[in-house]
């Protein structure tokens, strides 16, 4: 098996929001836009400068923002509501809750600077628990793509194919852009990247290149490691991680967020009802952030390839036991 | 077609005793729930919905309706009752108020299902955030109708409130009025004590908006009030309506103990004929 994917060259995964917002403007009259004064750095500010009087800046008051979201929402208008993921998804939960879930309108809340790899600006800034509090929310449908490429399309499918609420969640940082311009991004399908029969690594966000990545080393020591993308976080794609399960009898979880309640935690409940295996979870430790290079950070917390491949090594250890 | 609109003041009178007195009436039965504001709100509700909102009980989602959203989910007995009054659905389905599998939710829930519902809320601090965004999209499409949120005062707490009120003004949503119960009480005690809210007139203006006061146990001062809303243009109104807490039933009247309980059989049947006779007098 060769490297079916190679990296096109780093690019920002809110750059492919930037752009899916653009097309999906230019595709739906409805669509509109509300920015809380970052447009620029959230990637709102394609869209906002091609319609301008689609895009509504309600200033730096986040739970105003969600509220109207929520009113714009029931009179037929498609609002996206985007900002930082911090802010987004954690400032105005209770609005979340309330006025978007228990209404179940489609909103689609865009949460920028996700994960540990915001870098310098340090932890208040960087997106960690996101995933785990909107995935507790009912009715919510929460995307994590994996690149650029794949945020375009998949905040596309937000806003068009999704009817209820939805987060979508991106980054500042240039990382590997690797998908196909042509992929389908089906909400609620897991994609398998690779194959592989001697374990699993399920991931999510930029984790799935490093996944890759680990796995392409770890095939050169003959160990044969399946690969999924989860770009949608709820409702997961319990089949192919069953499948995953069933097949390789080991599962590795990998994301750019809190170990507890993410991607980790979704995978491993459909697993501990489902078909229990031996797993291992990578995520951020439990723990707050801080300023740093996205490499170094990377590095440091242990959200890298070459976690995974340790981690793959230990859990093919317990297993051959 | 829209719902007539009444304009015998005797008429709207005892409209508001029978919402009175249906209100009492589930509360006691539901046995939890909010007195209080319920009561002190019904000639607020009599009006909006028998002589100023522009509705269609036969067709609840009627496009050019206006909208009324309650951002006090707690004053839903009164919502329901006058909602079942005006002819949205039987009166008989009252009863099941705060009951299992009921579509009269202690706290307005639009997926059970009940006609009439403009928005599930209960959460305090959201629905004027709601409201300026409906007012968007209506003043974007250049529809006429108009949108309503009542708002309480101790709700005016919340500082998201006062997020809302900036970008209402920041819009210049003249569709949006929002009415506050000025009942000066909330769940511990009175608004002053608890964080004071006054000068609360002047706060509004500070916000931009066009501010009307009015006796809101006042049937034609909230008339007028409403119709003197309506003809601003350029900003939003909000009309602070002065109400008692329990109004209707001298012996809580004002009293903030009332403002989250619902009476005994006992206590209920006091308080109706208490009702009986303020309204005959
Ligand atoms: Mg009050």
């Amino acid at each position: 098996m060769t490297k079916q994917y190679i990296n096109r060259g780093d690019r920002p995964t809110k750059e492919g929001f930037a752009e899916g917002l653009l097309a999906s403007g230019i595709r739906h009259p409805e669509v509109m836009v509300i920015g809380a004064d970052i447009t620029a750095s959230v990637g709102a500010n394609l869209f906002a400068q091609r319609f301008p009087n689609r895009f509504i800046s309600l200033g730096i008051a986040e739970q105003n923002c969600m509220g109207v979201a929520a009113g714009l929402a029931l009179e037929g208008k498609i609002p996206v509501f985007a900002t930082y993921g911090v802010f987004a998804a954690l400032r105005t939960t209770d609005q979340i809750r309330v006025s978007v879930c228990y209404n179940n309108l489609h909103v689609v809340i865009g949460g920028a600077h996700a994960g540990l790899s915001v870098g310098a600006d340090g932890a208040t800034h960087q997106a960690l628990e996101d995933l785990a509090v909107m995935r507790v929310l009912p009715n919510m449908t929460v995307l994590s793509p994996c690149d650029a490429t794949q945020t375009k399309i998949a905040v596309q499918q937000a806003i068009h194919q999704v009817t209820g609420p939805v987060y979508i969640r991106f980054g500042r940082a240039p990382v590997s852009d690797f998908t196909r311009d042509n992929q389908v991004v089906e909400v609620g399908k897991g994609q398998l990247l690779h194959p592989g029969n001697d374990l699993t690594i399920i991931a999510t966000g930029h984790m799935v290149w490093e996944a890759l990545q680990a796995a392409y080393l770890l095939q050169e020591e003959k160990i044969s490691v399946r690969v999924i993308n989860i770009h949608t976080v709820k409702p997961i794609d319990q089949e192919i991680i069953v499948m995953a399960a069933r097949e390789t009898h080991a599962i590795i979880t990998a994301e750019e967020h809190q170990v507890t309640g993410g991607l980790g935690g979704a995978v491993a409940e459909v697993l501990g009802r489902e078909y229990p295996v031996p797993m291992r979870l990578i995520g951020m430790p439990d723990r707050f952030g801080e300023s740093g290079e996205p490499a170094e950070l990377m590095k440091k917390f242990g959200l890298t390839g070459q976690t995974i491949i340790q981690t793959a090594k230990e859990l093919l250890e317990l297993k051959s036991k | 077609m829209f719902y007539p609109k009444v304009h015998d003041p005797i008429l709207l009178k005892e409209i508001s005793t029978e919402i009175r007195r249906s209100v009492i009436k589930s509360l006691t039965l539901a046995g939890s729930g909010h007195l209080g504001a319920s009561l002190g709100l019904a000639d607020l509700f009599t009006c909006l919905y028998f002589a100023i909102l522009n509705h269609d009980p036969d067709d609840p989602k009627f496009s050019d309706r206006d909208r009324l959203i309650l951002s006090i989910g707690h004053v839903a007995p009164l919502l329901y009752t006058t909602l079942a009054r005006v002819g949205y659905f039987p009166e008989k389905e009252l009863e099941t108020l705060r009951k299992l599998g009921s579509r009269l939710q202690g706290h307005p829930g639009r997926e059970h299902g009940l006609p009439g519902l403009e928005l599930s809320a209960g959460s305090l601090g959201q629905g004027l955030s709601v409201s300026v965004g409906r007012a968007l999209a209506g003043k974007m499409n250049g529809n006429s109708w108009r949108v309503y949120c009542i708002l309480g005062d101790g709700e005016l707490q919340e500082g998201s409130v006062w997020e809302a009120a900036m970008s209402a003004s920041h819009l210049k949503l003249d569709h949006l009025i929002a009415i506050v119960d000025r009942n000066g009480v909330q769940i511990d005690g009175k608004t002053e004590a608890i964080m004071a809210l006054e000068p609360l007139k002047e706060k509004w203006k500070a916000f931009g908006w066009e501010v009307v006061e009015c006796d809101g146990n006042n049937h034609q001062d909230l008339i007028s009030s409403f119709h003197l809303a309506q003809q601003v243009v350029g900003k939003p109104t909000v009309i602070i309506a002065y109400t008692k807490m329990g109004k209707g039933v001298p012996m809580i009247e004002g009293d903030h103990r009332w403002h989250g309980k619902a009476p005994s059989e006992e206590e209920s049947s006091l308080f109706l004929k208490q009702l009986e006779e303020t309204t005959a007098g």
